[in-house]
């Protein structure tokens, strides 16, 4: 029996009620998001359960949304079932004074490297993590670049404004 | 006492241990990536790795690039197969842009893509060979790795970094050249092949330098993240290609290589039952592109000109070439909003894009999975215990590019 995004969708509502949320589809991609403090609890879930079966992590990555207080950083998880070939993506948001989310570490290996990049990338700080040090840019690095805060161009440069990229 | 000029790190003197530096600039880590290695004797105790040396940040310039100017970023991932990331970046972009691709430009990727992972291929085993002491084997399939280059180069202009096509297809038609070294390569490879086989897959020396050497259950090896070859030889038939099928591989007959122990040994033999695969795949695709006929032998790119780059010539003499030429080299076309993952079979795995728009010029988010980065945190895991002489040949067989690890 192939698994469908709605299958998966009423598994999750079934056991975390209200608390799984923002259901989506692009692209044809299951898609939605959970509390911080859930996330364990629902990945493990995903993993355990005998038909989500959860269990390759392809990526994980965060992404920063300054306009959203509150909600700044996401930390999206890409998880696949290989059996039923499902892929599913999950999200979570932090706010970005405090950026604790539990690590995956030890439900995936693969968790380790991703998450010290995303840590290096955005300084989500992952509770637990072994060894959460910058893993691509320099140990002496005293800020995270990939945040929205630190534009790539020179600011004083005056023909490559945001304006420019569709963003005025 | 006298003073003490060198200062050594504390406990250095008593430890029964002797650390090695491995790399990263030493010639068997074949890309710019250190080990520190705690050996007893030449045992491997414990294996640190440290990568980023050639970090680029790809994604934070990604940010501020429009579609194709990210192309060539791709191309400085896995460098010993470029043009499957060029494809799979393109992949990418049409699925969040809708296009869809007249056929006969699907079969003419899935040549280059193929190519590119015999070439990919050829380069991993090749050096495997070289770590065990064999270098004949290497310096003999170069000249057809050059083959494949020159059919690159026929297409694209390019031979390394190739920055090959566009998004809606190809910047041109194949030249009739382009075939005649295609049908060269289809021709004398698989002799090529057979005695490089005859060299290796049954060389006694070699065999007992690979079998038993960094192996991986497929347990191991799935929560681990591992992708393509690697995963393939640990004996889990996880392939892109047929899960996700992209750019037509629905169309095409070919089966899926598995090992058993996931050791240095399958995954060399898995590679090389691979390109026998793509040669396979390639002879179908290139009889496929043959049956088309008059004008449908011409198509080389879809109707898309918000985003395919117009030809010179038109550029000059049609006004709506122009404009497009003009808003795309400016970087002024916007892209509609969406989220998306695409993932495509790359050289040493599933090289997948996370692209997020946010209907802007540029992506607003774009991460690259790259493949070996999630598989060489098992380094450790797979060398420990063993000799110092497995690490150096678990290395080259994990088929790891540096620049594809540091992004």
């Amino acid at each position: 029996m192939s698994l469908t995004n709605e299958a998966v969708k009423q598994r999750l509502i079934e056991k975390f009620e209200g608390q799984v949320a923002n259901f989506d589809e692009p692209y044809g991609m299951l898609t939605f998001e959970a509390p911080k403090e859930m996330v364990l609890k629902v990945l493990q879930f995903l993993y355990d359960d005998n038909e989500l079966k959860f269990q390759f992590l392809t990526d994980l990555q965060a992404v920063h949304y300054p306009s959203q207080p509150g909600r700044e950083l996401a930390v999206v998880y890409h998880l696949h079932n290989m059996t039923n070939n499902v892929r599913i993506r999950f999200k979570v948001f932090t706010g970005i004074l405090q950026p604790d989310i539990f690590t995956a570490t030890n439900l995936f290996a693969a968790a380790n490297w991703m998450e010290r990049e995303t840590y290096d990338y955005y300084g989500v700080n992952f509770v637990g993590h072994p060894n959460l040090v910058r893993i691509l840019n320099a140990d002496e690095m005293d800020y995270f670049p990939m945040r929205k805060e630190y534009p790539l161009e020179e600011q004083t440069r005056v023909d490559k404004d945001d304006e420019m990229f569709g963003r005025g | 006492m006298v003073d003490q000029h060198i200062k050594l790190p504390e406990g250095s003197i008593e430890k029964q241990t002797t650390t090695l530096n491995l790399g990263p600039t030493h010639p068997a880590t074949h890309g710019v990536f250190q080990n520190i290695l705690e050996l007893d004797g030449e045992r491997i105790v414990s294996a640190k790795q440290t990568v980023g040396y050639i970090h680029r940040a790809f994604e934070k310039i990604a940010e501020r690039r429009p579609l194709y100017q990210i192309t060539p970023l791709t191309d400085r991932l896995n460098y010993c197969s470029s043009p499957i990331n060029n494809m799979g970046w393109h992949i990418t972009c049409e699925k969040l842009l809708g296009i869809s691709l007249p056929k006969r430009v699907d079969y003419l990727r899935v040549i280059i893509m193929e190519l590119a992972r015999i070439s990919d291929h050829l380069i991993c085993n090749s050096i495997v060979g070289v770590d065990t002491g064999a270098y004949t084997g290497f310096l003999y399939v170069m000249q057809y790795r050059e083959l494949i280059y020159e059919i690159y180069e026929e297409v694209c202009g390019s031979r390394l970094t190739t920055n090959i096509g566009r998004i809606g297809g190809f910047e041109r038609n194949f030249t009739n050249t382009a075939f005649q070294k295609l049908e060269k390569f289809l021709k004398e490879y698989p002799d090529v092949l057979r005695e490089f086989e005859n060299l290796f897959s049954r060389n006694r020396i070699f065999m007992e330098r690979t079998m038993g050497v960094g192996p991986i259950s497929a347990e191991r090896a799935l929560n681990y993240g591992f992708t393509g070859p690697n995963l393939r030889a640990a004996g889990v038939d996880y392939d892109v290609r047929i899960h996700t099928p992209y750019s037509s591989y629905q169309d095409f007959e070919f089966t899926v290589p598995v090992g058993t122990t996931g050791d240095c040994y399958d995954r060399y033999l898995v590679r090389d039952q691979e390109m026998w695969q793509s040669l396979h795949i390639i002879e179908q695709a290139y009889k496929k592109v043959q049956e088309f006929k008059g004008a449908e032998a011409e198509v080389f790119h879809a109707d898309v000109p918000e985003y395919y780059l117009p030809e010179k010539k038109d550029v000059y003499t049609k006004m709506e070439a122009l404009i497009w030429h003009f808003k795309i080299i400016m970087g002024e076309i916007d892209i509609p909003p969406g989220e998306l993952y695409n993932s495509v079979e790359g050289g040493n795995g599933e090289l997948g894009f996370y692209l997020i728009s946010d209907g802007g010029r540029t992506p607003y988010r774009l991460h690259f999975r790259r493949p070996c980065f999630v598989y060489y945190q098992a380094f450790e895991e797979l060398v420990k215990g063993s000799m110092l002489s497995d690490a150096v040949i678990v290395l080259s067989s994990l088929n790891l590019i540096a620049g594809e690890m540091d992004g």
